[in-house]
């Protein structure tokens, strides 16, 4: 236990004594989380958008004001079909279009129901969400306003419709995706990367014939870049709750639980790169195109999975981070418990375990 | 004499290579016993076996008296070793990796006080004692890692090209700290490629393509090759050999 203690203490010393790379490892979450917060999801002005008004009416006009008193869009208005509004969309003149239908009054008064149709482009799908938002929201408030006069409520009809992107994925996600990618960087690649310098420096072979267990050599190696990691989501979360008003709605508790797991994995997977690769290079080659790669595209955290060929689909399964990301997802946002996200945590333990009988049986056989 | 390193037929294989080829020979208490041989010619997986970092495929061999299948654990506590590279850490200070080596080796926190007052006193690095070791000069630098090989005062140490690289007043002073060692009873094995220090030798072993050749003291070795120089010795028995880099 002592030697335990004294061998810690060592490998702080690399992590603390490295002060360019722990500089990296600490700013790097906090320049992600703010500049995937304020890059992608702040709030949009002046937006183009068209207002095709079939009506012309009492109603249509008092919306249409609102709509150009507020700040967030630059109006025009014009009469437009279909198609002329798909291709003002697909050469990106507008961002959005709000229709009128041609008896919008009319059907208020008489049938107390009115239609509005919003089309937005949500190739982009944060900026799409919020105009409609914006819309729904003006059109909701002229909706309040009549209904204190009117002896029967209005009822007005938004009828959102998104353009080449309906399932609105990545939106507000990125939390989630930017912890999974932190901690991959940190424990797969670092990890890697200080074990294999010592087999670099010729040190492990000092280590190796030492009595110091194999074992325990990767364990000290490992923990202080968990403990590190632990701060990383820490500071991310503090981050995301106090900047960008990104809610934890699940508990605090499991995701650190969770995260501490996930974390465990990435370890192993460090570990299980460090014992196949000689070189600091090719360790942190294969953690940068081997893991951070497939963490950004299959983790489902940028591109929804669900639009990729099936092959890529059944690929994205074997990317723990598309696990961690669903569970981080889960309890962030949707404020599940533990029941509800079982089933990938049990993948994630299930891939812990493989990688490290892996990385015990390739350990033993180098020492042969 | 007491016999601490003895091998018997002692046979390394990959696949169809034999790197060592049914290797015997003994080392005594307190000898310093030279591993020659061209490079490929199997040394430091022979070196390897004995240190426990590589299983023989056949024969025997006994450490400190310890069998090198069954009490690897025995042998660890009771050798030392120094690789060709230089194998301390560059970003510790002096003072630290001392620490850490006689950590992991055991030591009570007592003897590695002791240990490092005495060794930092010995090299006279006072000064230095709590510098990263990087910013030593190489000549130094093995030197400490000679002294922290030997710290937790094992029976046997191995030594793997020591002195490579290394300027020659730099060296002769690295002998010296090994002669220092071995009269207080710790056996050195080493291998290298420089002959004025296979002189320096009590007995040495010559291996030529994963077989040991000659066995002898230098003088014997000598005079069984009407040489002047061991330098001779080693060109008549590498000249033979089929496998190099």
């Amino acid at each position: 236990m002592k030697q335990f203690i004294i061998f810690l203490r060592k490998e702080f010393a690399h992590v603390l004594r490295d002060r360019k790379t722990l500089l990296i490892l600490f700013g790097m979450p906090i320049t992600q989380i703010l500049i995937f917060g304020f890059a992608l999801t702040n709030e949009v002005k002046n937006s183009k958008i068209v207002v095709v008004d079939n009506a012309k009416d009492v109603a249509s006009h008092k919306i249409i004001s609102r709509i150009e008193a507020s700040r967030y869009f630059e109006i025009e208005e014009a009469m437009l079909n279909a198609n002329q509004i798909e291709e003002s969309f697909q050469q990106g003149l507008i961002r959005m279009a709000v229709v009128f239908p041609a008896n919008f009054n009319h059907d208020l008064v008489h049938q107390n129901k009115g239609q509005v149709q919003i089309i937005a482009d949500a190739s982009d799908p944060n900026t799409a969400t919020t105009l409609t938002n914006y819309v729904s929201a003006i059109i909701q408030d002229y909706q309040a306003e009549m209904d204190k006069v009117n002896a029967i409520p209005y009822r007005i009809e938004p009828q959102v419709r998104m353009l080449y992107n309906p399932q609105l994925k990545g939106v507000h996600n990125f939390v989630p995706g930017v912890i999974a990618l932190v901690l991959m960087l940190v424990c797969v690649m670092m990890t890697a990367v200080s074990i294999v310098r010592e087999k670099e420096t010729g040190t492990m072979e000092i280590l190796l014939v030492s009595p110091f267990k194999p074992m325990m050599v990767m364990i000290s190696k490992a923990i202080p870049y968990l403990i590190l990691s632990l701060i990383n989501v820490t500071s991310i979360l503090l981050l995301s709750v106090f900047v960008l008003k990104v809610p934890v709605n699940g508990s605090i508790l499991l995701l650190f639980a969770e995260s501490t797991l996930f974390i465990i994995t990435c370890l192993t997977l460090g570990i299980f790169i460090s014992v196949k690769t000689n070189s600091q290079q090719v360790a942190m080659l294969i953690s940068l195109m081997g893991m951070m790669l497939p963490t950004i595209l299959f983790s489902g955290f940028m591109f929804p999975i669900e639009n990729m060929p099936k092959a890529l689909q059944i690929f994205s399964n074997i990317v723990p981070s598309k696990w961690f990301y669903i569970i981080v997802k889960s309890i962030m946002i949707k404020g599940v418990g533990f029941s509800e996200i079982w089933k990938e945590t049990v993948i994630l333990i299930g891939m812990t375990i493989f990688l490290l009988g892996l990385s015990l049986k390739n350990f033993k056989i180098r020492l042969a | 004499m007491e016999t601490v390193i003895k091998t018997e037929n002692l046979t390394k294989r990959f696949g169809d290579f034999i790197a060592a080829n049914e290797i015997s020979f003994e080392v005594y208490k307190g000898e310093i016993f030279g591993f020659l041989g061209a490079n490929g010619a199997g040394k430091t997986t022979a070196m390897r076996m004995l240190c426990g970092l590589s299983i023989p495929s056949s024969g025997k061999a006994t450490i400190a008296g310890y069998d090198i299948y069954r009490q690897t654990e025995l042998i660890k506590k009771n050798i030392g070793y120094m690789s060709q590279k230089f194998s301390l850490y560059d970003d510790l200070t002096i003072l630290e990796n001392i620490q850490f080596f006689g950590g992991i080796y055991g030591l009570s926190n007592k003897q590695i006080k002791d240990k490092s007052e005495s060794l930092i006193e010995q090299l006279g690095l006072h000064q230095e004692a709590k510098k990263l070791v990087v910013s030593l000069p190489l000549g130094w630098k093995q030197k400490l890692s000679f002294s922290v090989a030997v710290l937790h005062e094992p029976k046997i140490v191995f030594l793997d090209e020591p002195t490579g690289g290394v300027d020659p007043v730099t060296r002769r002073q690295f002998w010296d700290l090994i002669y220092e060692a071995a009269n207080r009873g710790v056996t050195i094995f080493v291998t290298t490629h420089y002959m004025d220090e296979a002189e320096y030798c009590n007995r040495i072993s010559i291996m030529v393509d994963g077989k040991i050749e000659a066995l002898d003291t230098p003088s014997h070795l000598k005079k069984t090759f009407a040489a002047t120089s061991m330098d001779e010795v080693f060109y008549q028995l590498a000249r033979g050999a089929k496998r190099g880099d």
